[in-house]
């Protein structure tokens, strides 16, 4: 996380995805079956809609419900940040290697499918997304995997975007301390021999609670 | 009440074929409401305290909590023993609190539409109501203790492990996670540094070396322990 003099500091960024905001909105009160349905829907039609102009009409669709679903401004536009920034780069190339309508529909896509994958995470207690995707996952029962698993798996996920985050900012910081800053390595590594430990740290945690009987 | 009867934990050390003995044979029942476990750093004393919630396996011998048996009734001897690591950062898997706890409460079979207001309850009687929502990233260490405590205390356990709750937190939480811990109405076994804490306890056991080397009164343990770390209490 760079850091500025004179300014308060933030929490380092947590990702679009993961958090859930407690509403009233229609979208809170929508079961996570349909809105996970929708999302899937929308992904399709993001896929099978091509033009500049249908992928901004799906962006500002999806504005729209965002807007209906009442989260909080400031929080939810600085999870979306990075994201935005992202489209915009890839938008910028795409404009540079295939020209402007196609600049247009790619980063329009890319922020369209990311705010509606933040509606359902922001609108949807994740102990509810848990239960949705273990019914979802039933069918994974003959393949050998039990449906809760599944849906715990996609809860850890949740949890560990902040996590990595926290951990690269924290390697990160380490390496400056010692005036590594430019050195990869000293970087790399550590962050990914932290990233282990913290997973097998994890999955001790989780057997200690008896979640993964 | 947990048993040990020459219980051991052995490893490989490395990537060779070297074995090591983490735990000496240990024969020893624990019948006290609040049991410490104190030791230098690497003695074998957390390898203890994670027999007995079937986190690490005896190499020999066997251990019981309860009368189950850790190594063939794991799935029932962590339904009654809870366990706390000293990082609660690896315990807490979901992103808010609440949600933390309720995933928890999955194991109590608490129907899906009582969940969320159970978790609030617990998250009020932890002083964390008004922390239920948000990211769990951005609680303090001490609160991130408390929220894994309620985590495993809302499991109603009969038997908590606390493998050093308190080694990262501020004298502030420190004293928060005491009193909660003084207050449980459960057997307590606490793996800990703070001698203070562990002359509260019933009963103390001293590890070093990968043994036993005292076990006894609170005072007289905690002063046998002083003396092996070459201090005076």
């Amino acid at each position: 996380m760079r850091r500025r003099a004179g300014t308060p500091q933030r929490p380092p960024w947590a990702g679009p995805l993961g958090l859930y905001h407690p509403g009233r909105s229609w979208l809170h009160r929508t079961g996570p079956g349909p809105k996970a349905l929708g999302l899937a829907v929308l992904g399709v039609g993001v896929l099978v809609v091509t033009g500049a102009w249908a992928s901004v009409g799906l962006l500002a669709t999806t504005a729209l419900l965002a807007t209906s679903a009442r989260l909080p401004l400031r929080s939810t536009a600085r999870s979306l940040g990075p994201v935005l920034v992202t489209a915009l780069l890839v938008g910028a190339y795409q404009w540079w290697a295939r020209g402007p309508a196609t600049a247009v529909e790619v980063a329009a896509d890319l922020v369209t499918l990311v705010v509606a994958a933040t509606l359902v995470t922001a609108t949807t207690p994740a102990d509810r997304l848990l239960d949705a995707i273990g019914r979802a996952a039933r069918p994974a029962r003959h393949l050998g995997l039990r449906p809760e698993l599944v849906a715990l798996a996609v809860g850890l996920m949740l949890r560990t975007v902040p996590e990595l985050v926290r951990t690269s900012t924290e390697v990160r910081d380490a390496a400056r301390a010692r005036g590594l800053e430019r050195e990869p390595r000293a970087v790399l590594v550590p962050a990914a021999v932290r990233a282990v430990g913290r997973a097998r740290a994890t999955g001790e945690a989780l057997a200690a609670r008896g979640l993964a009987e | 009440m947990i048993e040990l009867e020459g219980a051991t934990v052995t490893a490989y050390a490395g990537a060779g074929d070297q074995v090591v003995t983490l735990l000496e044979p240990t024969t020893c029942t624990l019948t006290e409401r609040r049991v410490a476990v104190v030791g230098a750093n690497g003695s074998g004393k957390s390898t203890l305290a994670r027999l007995v919630n079937g986190l690490a396996l005896p190499s020999a011998g066997v251990v019981r909590v309860d009368g189950l048996d850790t190594a063939h009734e794991g799935a029932a001897v962590r339904r009654r023993v809870g366990f706390t690591f000293t990082d609660p950062d690896a315990q807490l898997v979901m992103p808010t609190p609440l949600e933390d706890v309720a995933l928890s409460l999955r194991r109590l079979d608490v129907p899906a539409h009582e969940r969320e207001h159970r978790a609030r309850e617990v998250l009020a009687r932890f002083g964390l109501g008004d922390r239920a929502d948000v990211p769990v990233h951005a609680l303090s260490g001490g609160q991130k203790q408390l929220l894994a405590l309620a985590g495993v205390l809302a499991t109603e356990p009969s038997v908590l492990v606390c493998d050093e709750p308190t080694t990262l937190l501020d004298l502030r939480w420190r004293r928060v996670v005491d009193e909660l811990l003084d207050g449980l109405d459960l057997q307590l076994l606490l793996v800990t540094h703070d001698l203070d804490a562990a002359r509260r306890a019933d009963r103390v056991l001293v590890v070093d070396g990968g043994r036993v080397v005292a076990d006894d009164l609170p005072d007289v343990a905690v002063d046998a322990y002083v003396a092996l770390m070459g201090g005076t209490s």
